[in-house]
């Protein structure tokens, strides 16, 4: 069985080295959902680049667009695309690879970007799921301080309407946003109770514990006649002193010195994991 | 007049006709089912209708899902709403990713007439025709509504169609429908000037040319229902040798047909080009034959707006 573990903080280094040579990136949002990218891709979901057009694979929607970072890491170790090509074109001109997700791409099935797109997106597809009477399911991944766009609760709210419970969300609770801390900037702290209120099936875990990660995933998959919201709690820019809990480094290029601290403390944590 | 069926009704005939056989059509509509006419397909066919309540960021989101999973989705809502409310679902998830949805601006321009500003939708052609792979049709009467809707049916690309709200009356004849999609239908023909319109100023444009007639002016008329992508073609070959093109739309005068038109003849065969449309303020009070009254969106307007500038 494969080392998730040891794979997501792997996949970090390749997300630093995309940044470095894209200088571009939104990397402390990047790091915070890494195990949740993991866990959907190399155990929750049933996607790879052979099932990529059947109609019966799983849907994924990332609505946290700005970090692509993360899901190119995780589509190139699938094998949609090298990540070699993705570390020399990533961000430059003329690139596929830009700084939020696209379609043109393989293993991408919507554009984001804008926040609070991707839940009204996914409840589409959960909903066409059912009308098709397929067993596969519906995934998305939002930002803690994306949901202070309107347009996810009402989502929220169509998704407990039509009973979908072949739909799970995710948001990544890593309590910094751009301009500060969520609660500085629009309280997110009953972020549990509002989905619970809306007729969720809630369940909150460590969000850089990729057990705990695969552990909700398979919770979400038993629970019958509505959809599961996993807040995943994580810490921004996880995995290296530099970055953790830093607001600077929501989208930041870390300079040489830092660069190397950090793939040394990535790097530390893999050696960890395999340990 | 004469006609009592309107355009919407007639989509909601064409998509249910369709939705017998094919399984993939799904409509949706915010709280709209009624003003939209859909009500009759939402009772026949609930397992491809979705409500998504008073929520059009949602009805659009949803709707690109439903068609990123192979569905025909046809979401109605309020042209005032759908092209501002949901605008950035339009152009992220249904243009820029690419779905097959095909929103559907019900009770467009001033058909909502007394209920004032937030419920007119003057701009929405603008709004809509600016986005990439975001087309715009307006259809003018029932006939042609069904020839756009069994085309839309056969393309898998996103779309915007302003619908009004009253029933209009007819430009075409029944059986005897000129339509190609994505052309310019000649309404009349004429040699002094060129009338160009959409959606229901087709009617009042060609009334207008048949009152010219009677003074000596012959004026030919355009049914641009493609406004996006505008029959250019179509259009200088309908402009050559005439001395003035007069646009006549229920939009704003900014960035609609008028605009489009304008650009067009300016670029390929330069003559004056007059542009009719409703004024960039809050309309006045009134049902929207009062209106297009009070501004000269009507035959005897453009008539005198034609002649006046031979």
């Amino acid at each position: 069985m494969q080392n998730l573990k040891a794979l997501s903080y792997k996949l970090r280094r390749d997300v630093v080295d995309m940044i470095m040579a894209g200088k571009a990136g939104h990397i402390g949002g990047d790091m915070s959902v890494m195990e949740t990218m993991v866990s959907l891709y190399f155990h929750a979901m049933n996607i790879s680049p052979e099932n990529q057009d059947d109609p019966n694979r799983d849907m994924f929607a990332m609505s946290k667009g700005h970090c692509v970072e993360t899901l190119y890491a995780v589509l190139a170790e699938k094998g949609f695309f090298p990540i070699e090509q993705v570390i020399k074109e990533y961000s430059r001109f003329g690139s596929k690879f830009i700084g939020h997700p696209n379609n043109k791409l393989p293993g991408i099935e919507m554009n984001s970007g804008s926040l609070g797109h991707g839940l009204p997106v996914a409840v589409g597809m959960a909903l066409a799921q059912k009308m098709d009477k397929r067993l596969s399911r519906t995934y998305v991944v939002m930002g803690d301080g994306e949901l202070a766009e309107g347009s996810v609760w009402e989502g929220a709210m169509s998704a407990t309407q039509y009973g979908l419970d072949n739909l799970c969300a995710v948001v990544d609770r890593n309590r910094l946003q751009i301009s500060g801390t969520t609660e500085q900037v629009m309280h997110q702290d009953s972020v549990k109770e509002r989905f619970a209120a809306f007729g969720w099936n809630v369940l909150s875990v460590d969000g850089n514990d990729i057990d705990a990660m695969n552990a909700a995933f398979d919770e979400a998959k038993s629970v019958k006649g509505r959809p599961t919201m996993i807040v995943a709690n994580t810490t921004k820019g996880k995995g290296s002193g530099v970055m953790e809990n830093n607001v600077g480094w929501h989208h930041h290029v870390p300079n040489q010195e830092e660069y190397e601290q950090i793939m040394k403390d990535l790097k530390a944590h893999e050696e960890e994991a395999r340990a | 007049m004469s006609n009592k069926i309107t355009n919407r009704q007639i989509v909601c005939e064409v998509l249910s006709e369709h939705a017998k056989t094919d399984k993939n059509i799904v409509v949706l509509c915010s709280d709209s089912r009624g003003s939209a006419s859909l009500a009759p397909f939402a009772k026949e066919f609930p397992e491809q209708f979705v409500e998504v309540g008073i929520a059009e960021q949602d009805l659009v989101g949803i709707a690109a899902g439903l068609a990123k999973m192979g569905k025909k989705a046809y979401a109605a809502s309020p042209a005032s709403f759908l092209s501002t409310r949901s605008y950035e679902q339009a152009k992220v998830d249904c243009a820029y990713s690419n779905t097959n949805v095909k929103l559907i601006g019900i009770s467009g321009g001033v058909s909502y007439g007394a209920l004032g500003m937030s419920h007119h939708s003057a701009q929405d052609i603008a709004a809509m025709s600016s986005i990439p792979n975001m087309r715009v049709y307006l259809p003018s009467d029932r006939f042609q509504t069904r020839c756009l809707f069994e085309a839309l049916l056969k393309d898998e690309k996103p779309a915007y169609i302003r619908l009004g709200r009253n029933a209009v009356e007819d430009t075409y004849e029944e059986g005897n429908v000129p339509f190609e999609m994505d052309r310019a239908t000649a309404v009349c023909e004429g040699s002094d000037a060129l009338i160009v319109a959409c959606g229901e100023m087709v009617k009042p444009a060609k009334d207008a040319a048949a009152l010219l007639r009677q003074q000596g002016i012959s004026a030919a008329v355009l049914d641009m229902y493609c406004v996006k992508p505008l029959d250019v073609n179509g259009l200088l070959d309908a402009a050559k040798g005439k001395k003035v093109v007069v646009t006549v739309e229920e939009h704003s005068p900014f960035g609609g047909l008028g605009s489009m038109v304008s650009q067009a003849i300016g670029a390929s065969d330069p003559k004056k080009v007059i542009n009719l449309a409703l004024p960039d303020a809050p309309v006045i009070t009134g049902t929207s034959k009062e209106v297009f009254d009070y501004y000269g969106l009507n035959a005897e307007g453009i008539a005198k707006a034609v002649k006046k500038n031979l």
